[in-house]
């Protein structure tokens, strides 16, 4: 699948920025106010989710701010489907 | 005038017989504003003190100069209530070879008061002072330039320091009346261009919310309190400073007016908001120990009502007259509460000193009716845990846990639940929050704490309750 740079998210507390550029195999980039204590689970989920769109090759920049799994979830979608130009809510 | 305690600071210093070794104390009545601390310990730098034992009421953002003191060895010990900012996070990454003792602004007072803190140079900021040192902190004259209202804090060490220097931004003609600090306690007088920006004392811990999560826990928050059995005519309250505390006086206030009940005191740190509903008529005695905004400063200024009290009268476990004996309703927040209802508001989640004790163990031991207002997560920190990081307040003293999912009540007050129940309020068990937590958090992981002790919190009766280790990277 072509990927093409893509952004999705804010800065905000509670929230999380997604950037994805293109890359080989999945590589995750990832700060986090919550480092300590979630960045495992946050990487995990960030990685889960791409898998699941069909994308292995990407490199992913993510600037988290305590983001739950959720909004983990619907930012990497939304980065993913900008950077892909496949709408996987309309298919 | 025939005498004159009025000196520069060096003189001042070097008249006060201060040496390598020795402790020496200030006030935090200024907040985030304060100037004294960084002026005082930048002048014992230039004069090559080293080793010194800095024992303030508390230190904020505003104090991060200190860390070069450290490094350089001016500091090398400190007591406080609370550390915040570039200070606080050097800390607990292990700057300090000596731990950092944390106590309650009660348990500071006893600790004064009993000699097991001794001060042998106090250094205290004052908004008014004259030329024998009768102190005040609130404005006297035309040319004042701050207010901070209440000395509370600054009492103790005005009355057992060894030595005691007042530094003032407004030097004004004798009798300063009324007085906070008395001329008899104090050696010498020092004039500096400013004391602490007062624009600044409502920094830091104290917010004014709009937030509607904070709204929702006020209004909950009210609602225990009404509903508590305490809500009667002539009770006594105190709020701390996080915004959904603060918003739960508004709706207190307006239940009040409702049912006709009133207020005998308010106490500890003093807002705007409770000055209205003093000025209202719905409080009838202010017991001021820390003036939390301009309005407060202002009233005890001007309001005989509007009393200061030292943090020995406000807090002090040792005296069966202190203030907090007196307290029926007390609002406080949390960092973190357990399911033992232990509190912790001092260490971030992350491991990191970020917070206060200040009067949360003291005013939750004493009073009738201690209520903690969190909400469930901040992002994706949980409030409500299985073990806090830090303990700071005992278990036993917690009452109620308010948070938007649910209000829990300590099994050892089976009363109040069964009043909040019948009031049609929703009682959880803190059990039941911690796992809600967890459903939506995840499990975190470890926090990676490294083996040497950065900080050791006293309990009010002056015995160790935990200890903060340095946190890794």
């Amino acid at each position: 699948m072509e990927i093409k740079n893509a952004v999705a998210g804010t800065l905000e507390s509670g929230d999380i920025m997604v950037q994805i550029a293109p890359g080989e195999g999945l590589q995750v980039d990832l700060q986090s106010s919550v480092a300590a204590q979630f960045g495992r689970q946050i990487k995990a989920v960030i990685t889960e989710t791409l898998t699941g769109l069909g994308i292995d090759n990407a490199y992913v920049k993510a600037t988290d701010k305590g983001a739950l799994d959720c909004t983990i979830r619907a930012r990497v979608t939304a980065a993913a489907v900008r950077a892909t130009g496949k709408d996987v809510w309309k298919d | 005038m025939r005498n004159t305690k009025v000196v520069t600071l060096e003189e001042a210093i070097r008249r006060s017989g201060l040496k390598d070794g020795m402790t020496i104390s200030f006030h935090h009545h200024f907040r985030g504003g304060d100037k004294v601390v960084n002026l005082v310990v930048a002048k014992l730098a230039e004069m090559g003190f080293k080793n010194l034992h800095l024992a303030a009421s508390s230190l904020s953002d505003v104090h991060a100069p200190l860390i070069d003191h450290i490094k350089n060895g001016v500091i090398t010990k400190i007591s406080t209530s609370g550390l915040r900012g570039d200070l606080a996070n050097e800390i607990s990454h292990g700057l300090m070879k000596e731990p950092v003792v944390f106590r309650s602004h009660g348990g500071r007072g006893s600790a004064i008061a009993s000699g097991e803190l001794h001060i042998d140079v106090a250094f205290l900021g004052a908004s008014s002072c004259d030329e024998l040192g009768n102190a005040s902190g609130c404005p006297r004259s035309e040319n004042a330039k701050s207010i901070c209202g209440s000395l509370g804090y600054a009492l103790p060490d005005a009355r057992y320091a060894d030595h005691v220097v007042v530094l003032t931004d407004d030097l004004v003609a004798y009798p300063n009346v009324p007085k906070s600090i008395s001329a008899c306690d104090v050696e010498s007088v020092v004039v500096v261009d400013s004391v602490g920006d007062s624009s600044k004392i409502s920094s830091g811990a104290i917010r004014d919310s709009k937030n509607p999560r904070d709204i929702l826990l006020a209004k909950q928050a009210a609602k225990v309190i009404i509903n508590s059995g305490y809500f009667k005519d002539g009770f006594s309250i105190q709020t701390g400073t996080g915004g959904a505390s603060l918003a739960a006086v508004k709706y207190i206030r307006e239940s009040m007016l409702e049912k006709g009940i009133k207020a005998s005191f308010a106490l500890g740190g003093i807002t705007a908001h409770m000055v209205k509903l003093h000025e209202e008529g719905l409080i009838g005695r202010l017991v001021d120990v820390q003036s939390f905004d301009k309005v407060a400063a202002e009233s005890i200024a001007n309001d005989q009502m509007h009393q200061e009290v030292s943090a020995v009268e406000y807090a002090s476990a040792d005296h069966i007259g202190s203030a907090v004996h007196a307290l029926d309703i007390v609002i406080l927040s949390a960092l973190e509460v357990d399911v033992d209802f232990n509190v912790n508001v001092l260490v971030g989640s992350d491991g990191i000193i970020r917070g206060a004790i200040g009067g949360h163990p003291d005013t939750a031991e004493d009073s009738a009716l201690s209520i903690i207002v969190c909400p469930l997560l901040r992002g994706r920190i949980p409030c409500v845990v299985p073990k806090v990081t830090t303990l700071i307040t005992p278990g036993k003293g917690v009452d109620v846990v308010v948070t938007e999912y649910g209000i829990a009540v300590n099994p050892a007050r089976p009363e109040i639940a069964d009043r909040l129940k019948a009031a049609g309020l929703k009682v959880v068990d803190i059990h039941d929050l911690a796992a809600k937590a967890r459903s939506i958090i995840g499990e975190p992981d470890a926090l990676p704490f490294g083996d040497r002790v950065v900080g050791i919190v006293m309990d009010r009766h002056g015995k160790v309750l935990d200890k903060i280790h340095n946190i890794l990277d």
